[in-house]
């Protein structure tokens, strides 16, 4: 079947199988291999994507789904227009060493990014709460936590300017 | 997952025709149970009916006396509407404890009921409030909706398209939850009428069940003390990995404790 829906800002039309997931469509037809494929039973959060502005886990949604949808990937997260800079969140990653092995990162950020933009108010809880479909085999929770709060805190300022 | 034909009609009557004319057909409400058992291949269904273009299934709605959910309302809208937690924050409370802040976003009220997982949560909320399910063809009382494993009171064809939930005087949910899948170990609802007390629980058996001696004594006494001495029979209660029978047993007596705490609370 033919599905059409905005891909990082871009219109996109593609063929697909229905039984193909989101996930599969990313990394394989369209070659965007950030969106990482971790547990693939819904557990671990590494393809999380956004959907409509939501987070969703992209192992687990049929590509069907995205017909008239608008999908933001790992690829799409981004500073400033028409800069070549990272997405607040991102370089708080980078600044509060908010990874290790970097496998989880994707869907790590990504979650992070639709907290802070749902809760301009967020507190620490909140991202723990809110990460609860995020593991990080490495365990290294206390640095991602430190990592959103700062990022959220940086995207707060710059919606501020 | 093998291949599979993909409907998204957008009238229920087409969808109850589609479902009820390819047979093992299976409707696609958020997914969040289907997908999975698709990827192990636990059932390769020749169609699937996607719910997600009937729009009017989606909503909340005050009827007075009653609150009406629409059938493909994902789990986070029920836990963060206004309305919900206004009327029956037990209930809206069990929607952000189910799986994950993702799950909650693609989940729906429907496919859950729909599907009666045994340790699902909802199941636990629509039996313990007493709600009535309603389907493309007639309503059905909760009393009457779950028959155990994964089996339901649905005929062929037949689609839920609403939850209509009494309002409670009381309401609380609490749930001991497996850590790895967020399912309830054991999870139980309790809610106050003003005819008596009822207890719904999930996770410990083959299906959500009420518990008679825990209602009866909080309908005397509304406190965690009036039930803290009732132990529920292991006969019929689930052992795995996870969990013995007597230890489910307890663990209905502590939430249904933490259940009532809840809702005083």
């Amino acid at each position: 079947m033919q599905i059409s829906f905005t891909l990082n800002g871009r219109p996109t039309i593609v063929d697909v199988e229905p039984a193909t997931l989101v996930a599969e469509l990313l990394r394989e037809q369209l070659n965007l291999t950030g969106t990482h494929i971790g547990c693939d039973t819904s557990q671990c959060g590494a393809c999380v994507v956004h959907l409509d502005g939501l987070p969703v886990k992209s192992c687990t949604l049929l590509a069907p789904a995205l017909d008239g949808a608008t999908l933001l990937t790992i690829e799409g997260l981004q500073g400033a227009p028409g800069s070549n800079r990272l997405h607040p969140m991102q370089e708080a990653f980078r600044e509060h060493h908010g990874l290790q092995c970097g496998f989880c990162t994707p869907g790590m950020l990504m979650t992070a990014v639709a907290l802070a933009t749902e809760r301009p108010d967020l507190t620490e809880a909140d991202v723990r709460h809110g990460l609860e479909g995020n593991i990080c085999r490495c365990t290294g929770y206390q640095n991602i936590v430190v990592s959103v709060m700062a990022g959220a805190a940086a995207m707060n300022a710059a919606r501020g300017e | 997952m093998k291949p599979f034909a993909y409907h998204q009609p957008d009238r229920i009557p087409d969808a109850a025709k589609l479902l009820t004319s390819i047979e093992d057909s299976k409707l696609l409400a958020g997914g969040m149970t289907l997908i999975p058992t698709l990827k192990q291949r636990l059932a390769s269904p020749p169609a699937l009916v996607d719910l997600s273009r009937l729009g009017h299934l989606k909503g909340i709605t005050d009827d007075g006396a009653t609150i009406t959910i629409g059938a493909m309302t994902p789990h986070a809208v029920v836990a963060a509407s206004k309305l919900v937690k206004a009327k029956i924050p037990g209930l809206a409370a069990l929607a952000s404890m189910i799986g994950d802040p993702a799950v909650r976003i693609r989940g729906t009220i429907g496919g859950s009921v729909a599907n009666n997982d045994p340790a699902a949560d909802y199941p636990a909320g629509v039996l313990g409030l007493g709600a009535t399910v309603v389907t493309s063809t007639r309503e059905i009382a909760a009393d009457g909706f779950f028959r155990g494993l994964f089996e339901t009171a649905l005929e062929p064809g037949e689609i839920i398209t609403a939850l209509r939930f009494p309002m409670p005087l009381k309401a609380g949910y609490a749930k001991f939850k497996a850590p790895a899948s967020r399912y309830a170990l054991v999870g139980v609802f309790v809610a106050k009428f003003a005819d008596g007390v009822r207890v719904a629980v999930t996770g410990a058996g083959s299906g959500v069940f009420r518990v008679p001696p825990m209602e009866e004594a909080l309908s005397r006494s509304f406190d965690p003390s009036a039930i803290a001495a009732i132990r529920i029979d292991t006969d019929g209660l689930t052992s795995d990995i996870h969990a013995e029978a007597d230890y489910r047993a307890h663990l209905v007596t502590v939430m249904a404790k933490r259940a009532v705490d809840a809702a005083v609370s």
